[in-house]
């Protein structure tokens, strides 16, 4: 299978702090794969290296075959990026920020306005045109951020915690569209604390304290650890440590 | 928001900060009581704006007045004055004046010398028994001020007040602008694409740009219909220049920007930066009687340059080859602020 993100031995410092204690992993293309692990185990410093948003202390890290150090901006037109934090400019209207984003990515006028309204369709939000994001429901931002963010047809789009905060339902026809994105060829990359969602992945990798403890398929892992389901898988690999410093 | 809250500012300041004198309290310590004295006080009085309230014989009750700040100006007429004129020829008077602000000092001191010097060269061809029509030849000085011909202090301030103002919307409103977005955590959503750095701190600019042009239209219309101030020079010159100085200014905020990380320390650099530049700018005070290195400085001052630009094309009518020295302090101002927040801008941390 071909390699779409390559990281080996990445480490991320902040003074003494190791946020990512020599990372190795790989991502295959067209896969959806899960980036799990608790609060502050170093899971958003990871997808903002692999962004371009923050370099990387040492280790050697491709995406989309450009070098992470030297060919940033390459590597920028090839992925899309939903964050937690924000996505869209709240005082904008829909159609607005599909025509901002759509612009910094260069699609030609004629185009954008072709994937505008099949993106509406698609996620019917045709009547929320011309709204405000500010007065949309969380559920309908999130979908739309995550539309925009493969707006351009990145090869790769990273998700960081896209669904936190909505309700189960919302979720799963969240996943409906990384599905639906990664049936078109598009590489999913998303991090999450939902186990339910981790269940959804080709592949997921565990990470705590900065390392990558865990690292394969969700059916493969609930064998290993000989659990039931991915939440015990989680919860053992999570408690590991706190057992070695008792 | 953004139009009425500075055109208030402007109005209530160019009235405001003035130095216009509307009246002089006066008091006399007569202490000759003679035809003269009463002659040179009456003269005085007979002037509106000089209000000679009280009348002493001793100079300590007059410096009293002034000690307890309720007068600005003490004339004191020495015992024997008139005699003494008669007899020598001349004859000693005192003007105290109350200096507290040496600004207002310096024109009661000018006006009340201008009256005393008067009175004396009638008091000479007087006494000399020449009449009006044949005086003593002399020097006649007859002034007419260039530019300001009326001494309106307003129409000084007027455009001083306007360039702050488009200046402060401008620096505050762009450096504000993209750290909000640094708060908001949209900056990464930007990051993460592939916009060029220079497209971005351009378009952080133009519309900020466009704002505080408008700012300056607005502004010079009120300026015309409440202060009546004249625009001699040419429109186009005008806006032109200002065009070229808001580039300085908004580059200089987008700097501010890319080097904070909240909206409180962009408001504190540009508080510093503003508060240096539009009080070194020669708003106040002529820059020509500052100081060798504060004239120096305001090489960098943008300000400066566009108080003199503001003042000159509205009052003096100059053209582009009259600023030829603006016109190139603010091209190097520009070009080096921009270049500045284009590499100092940040996309990967």
């Amino acid at each position: 299978m071909e390699k779409i993100i390559e990281v080996n031995d990445m480490v991320k410092q902040f003074g003494s702090f190791i946020a990512n204690d020599h990372l190795t992993f790989d991502v295959y293309k067209g896969e959806i794969f899960g980036f799990l692990g608790a609060n502050g185990a170093g899971k958003t410093t990871a997808i903002r290296i692999l962004c371009g948003l923050s370099a990387p202390t040492s280790g050697d890290v491709k995406v989309a075959g450009f070098d992470i150090y030297r060919e940033t901006e390459k590597v920028k037109k090839n992925i899309g990026y939903m964050s937690q934090k924000f996505s869209l400019y709240e005082d904008l209207t829909v159609s607005e920020n599909i025509r901002f984003y759509g612009g910094i990515y260069g699609i030609p006028k004629k185009e954008r306005k072709k994937k505008e309204t099949e993106l509406l369709q698609k996620l019917e939000m045709e009547e929320a045109r011309d709204k405000l994001i500010v007065g949309l429901p969380l559920g309908w931002k999130q979908k739309l951020a995550f539309s925009v963010a493969i707006l351009h047809q990145p090869k790769i789009v990273f998700l960081d915690e896209p669904t936190g905060g909505v309700d189960p339902i919302t979720r799963r026809r969240f996943w409906d569209l990384i599905y639906e994105a990664s049936a078109d060829g598009i590489t999913v990359f998303v991090t999450t604390h939902y186990m339910d969602e981790a269940e959804y992945c080709n592949r997921v990798s565990i990470m705590d304290e900065g390392k990558i403890e865990a690292l394969d398929t969700p059916a493969a892992l609930k064998q290993t650890y000989n659990s039931a389901n991915m939440d015990e898988v989680f919860i053992q690999i999570a408690r590991k440590p706190e057992a070695k410093k008792q | 928001m953004i139009f009425w809250v500075p055109l208030m500012q402007m109005i209530i300041l160019v009235f405001a900060a003035t130095y216009d004198m509307k009246k002089i309290d006066m008091a006399v310590v007569d202490n000759d009581l003679s035809e003269t004295s009463r002659q040179l006080i009456a003269k005085f009085d007979a002037i509106p704006f000089y209000n000679v309230e009280h009348a002493f014989l001793e100079v300590s009750s007059g410096e009293e007045l002034l000690l307890s700040g309720s007068t600005d100006l003490v004339l004191v007429i020495p015992s024997g004055m008139e005699k003494k004129l008669i007899r020598e020829n001349e004859a000693g008077l005192q003007l105290l004046v109350n200096a507290i602000e040496s600004n207002s000092a310096q024109l009661i001191y000018s006006y009340s010398s201008k009256i005393i010097s008067d009175f004396n060269r009638k008091l000479i061809a007087e006494q000399m028994g020449m009449p009006a029509f044949d005086p003593p030849a002399r020097v006649n000085i007859s002034e007419s001020y260039w530019y300001n011909e009326k001494l309106d202090y307003k129409w000084y301030m007027a455009p001083g007040i306007l360039s702050v103002l488009v200046t402060i919307i401008g620096m505050f409103m762009s450096g504000m602008n993209l750290v909000r977005e640094k708060e908001l955590g949209n900056i990464e959503q930007l990051n993460v694409t592939p916009i060029k750095k220079h497209q971005l701190i351009i378009g952080k600019l133009v519309p900020f740009w466009i704002i505080a042009l408008f700012e300056l239209a607005f502004g010079l219309i009120i300026a015309r219909v409440v202060f009546k101030l004249p625009v001699e020079g040419s429109m186009v010159v005008l806006f032109g220049m200002a065009g070229l100085y808001l580039f300085s200014v908004l580059g200089l905020g987008l700097f501010i920007s890319t080097v904070t990380h909240t909206q409180q320390q962009v408001m504190f650099m540009n508080f510093f930066f503003m508060l240096i530049f539009i009080l070194m700018g020669g708003i106040f005070t002529p820059v020509e009687s500052m100081p060798e290195w504060a004239q120096t400085i305001n090489h960098i001052n943008p300000v400066y340059y566009f108080m003199r630009i503001m003042r000159q094309v509205t009052l003096k009518g100059s053209g582009i080859f009259d600023m030829m020295d603006e016109i190139a302090g603010l091209s190097v101002l520009g070009i080096t602020f921009l270049s500045l927040a284009i590499w100092r801008y940040r996309k990967t941390n």
